[in-house]
């Protein structure tokens, strides 16, 4: 990886990856020795789309490193509602902050604004593309709770769109994983993730109905399946129905199954879940913070 | 030259390209960014005979010399294309496109939610691959129809 930004999983070596999971190992073991690692750093998080988890994670993360955030706000209050093009925005905030996190809407928009900066950029997910940096913290509960020898993952609901899919199905090619895509027709794989995944020598298996691998898996990874992909109500209900994880359902999985989701929930996992030993979900959104400050730290 | 492309007008300086599969001349045209705005003199002879391609277009632009990179782009939907440079009606060069690495502004993307199709300034860009291109931003591959994403026309 290129520690001057993160743009894209694909950029993730195994050796990348494996150097910012064991050292989020360490510094989750020991956050008081990096508490002031980055005391005079400052992150910019420009979020241009709603976030609750990775934007109070890299604030937390960046806070415990001794540094500190500015915060764009919201669209509606910046220069952006005004017509302001992104490429002018990242110009203006990169001679504020010593990195730039970036959520935004369009696809390719981390890439961009990369090309027209020298601040390191870190893409915080870029519509229906890339989400690397919550593959890192998947990545990072898969090794806690099942390892990467000989994995068996399954990965579920919305493929097409669900960028945290596209960006830890790249990852996972780096490693002994097979993985399995459970979706309805619709919203299987996009053609440039099959393209990536062919290239990197992995079999592509996909699965309409989770019952045909579940018992197989050592890992479930749960999407949402989003109302706005369905043109009507009823097909979205159906489909959303067939594709919900509930305790009846992993009678057939085995004992030691990680259930992980990269959240918000709706429906998709049902609540019984939560404390049974399946649930791990709650556990990997609290990893965001050890292993976002592994970044920053490899980054700043 | 043969008597096909005497059909369409010689020329006196220029380029002349030839072998492009018929009915791909206004994509040519389109890539190349030629519209007649500049005033050059173009001709175009579409889907006369050819021993090679049963049917065939070509292009002929008086007064410009297209340059290796310029006409590369046109692999993409003229991959047996033949360029000419014609001085003082003879023809001094004739090479073939070959595939280029990444092709730069030529067509746009199709995915309505890329960042190259919102006001930002820059210009779009495809890596080609072994089949097909890819956005070099949204990563979406086009592989059918390539033309009907020209960006210039």
């Amino acid at each position: 990886m290129r520690h001057d930004y993160l743009i894209s999983a694909k950029q993730l070596s195994r050796g990348d990856i494996e150097a910012v999971l064991d050292r989020a190992a360490e510094i989750a073991d020991d956050p008081g020795a990096v508490a002031h690692a980055h005391d005079n750093d400052l992150l910019g998080l420009l979020f241009f789309e709603p976030s609750t988890r990775t934007k109070m994670s890299f604030d937390t993360a960046m806070k415990r490193l001794g540094g500190d955030t500015v915060d764009m706000g919201s669209v509606e209050s910046s220069s952006v509602k005004k017509g302001e093009s992104l490429a002018d925005t990242v110009r203006v905030i990169e001679g504020y902050t010593d990195a730039i996190v970036l959520r935004h809407p369009s696809e390719g928009a981390a890439k961009l604004a990369s090309e027209f900066v020298d601040v390191p950029v870190i893409n915080a997910g870029d519509g229906a593309g890339q989400h690397p940096t919550q593959t890192l913290l998947d990545l990072y509960t898969i090794r806690e709770n099942a390892g990467f020898d000989d994995l068996t993952i399954g990965i579920m609901g919305d493929l097409k769109y669900g960028r945290t899919v596209h960006s830890l199905a790249h990852a996972l090619t780096n490693f002994d994983a097979s993985q399995h895509f459970i979706s309805p027709e619709s919203l299987r794989l996009p053609r440039s993730v099959r393209y990536d995944l062919h290239e990197a020598g992995a079999q592509v298996r996909e699965h309409t109905d989770i019952e045909n691998v579940l018992e197989a898996l050592d890992v479930l990874y749960v999407t949402r399946i989003q109302r706005e992909r369905f043109p009507d109500e009823n097909e979205y209900r159906q489909i959303a129905g067939e594709y919900r994880i509930d305790a009846e359902l992993l009678e057939q999985a085995k004992d030691d199954l990680t259930v992980m989701h990269p959240l918000p929930r709706v429906d998709e996992i049902a609540p019984e879940i939560d404390e049974t030993e399946y649930a791990t979900y709650f556990e990997q959104a609290h990893n965001g913070v050890p292993v976002r400050m592994a970044l920053l730290d490899s980054i700043l | 030259m043969t008597d096909t492309e005497l059909r369409v007008s010689k020329i006196e300086n220029g380029t002349v390209i030839d072998h492009i599969a018929g009915g791909q001349a206004l994509n040519v045209l389109a890539i190349l960014g030629i519209d007649g705005s500049s005033g050059e003199e173009v001709s175009v002879g579409m889907n006369v005979p050819s021993d090679r391609l049963g049917r065939k277009d070509i292009v002929k632009v008086e007064g410009r010399e297209l340059s290796q990179n310029e006409v590369d782009v046109l692999s993409l939907i003229a991959p047996a294309a033949t360029i000419n440079i014609v001085r003082e009606f003879d023809v001094v060069e004739k090479h073939r496109v070959s595939r280029p690495e990444s092709v730069l502004g030529v067509l746009s993307c199709p995915n309505a939610n890329c960042i190259t199709t919102e006001n930002e300034p820059v210009e779009s860009r495809f890596d080609v691959l072994d089949e097909g291109v890819r956005c070099a931003y949204c990563d979406t591959i086009i592989r059918e129809s390539l033309a009907a994403h020209i960006s210039v026309a």
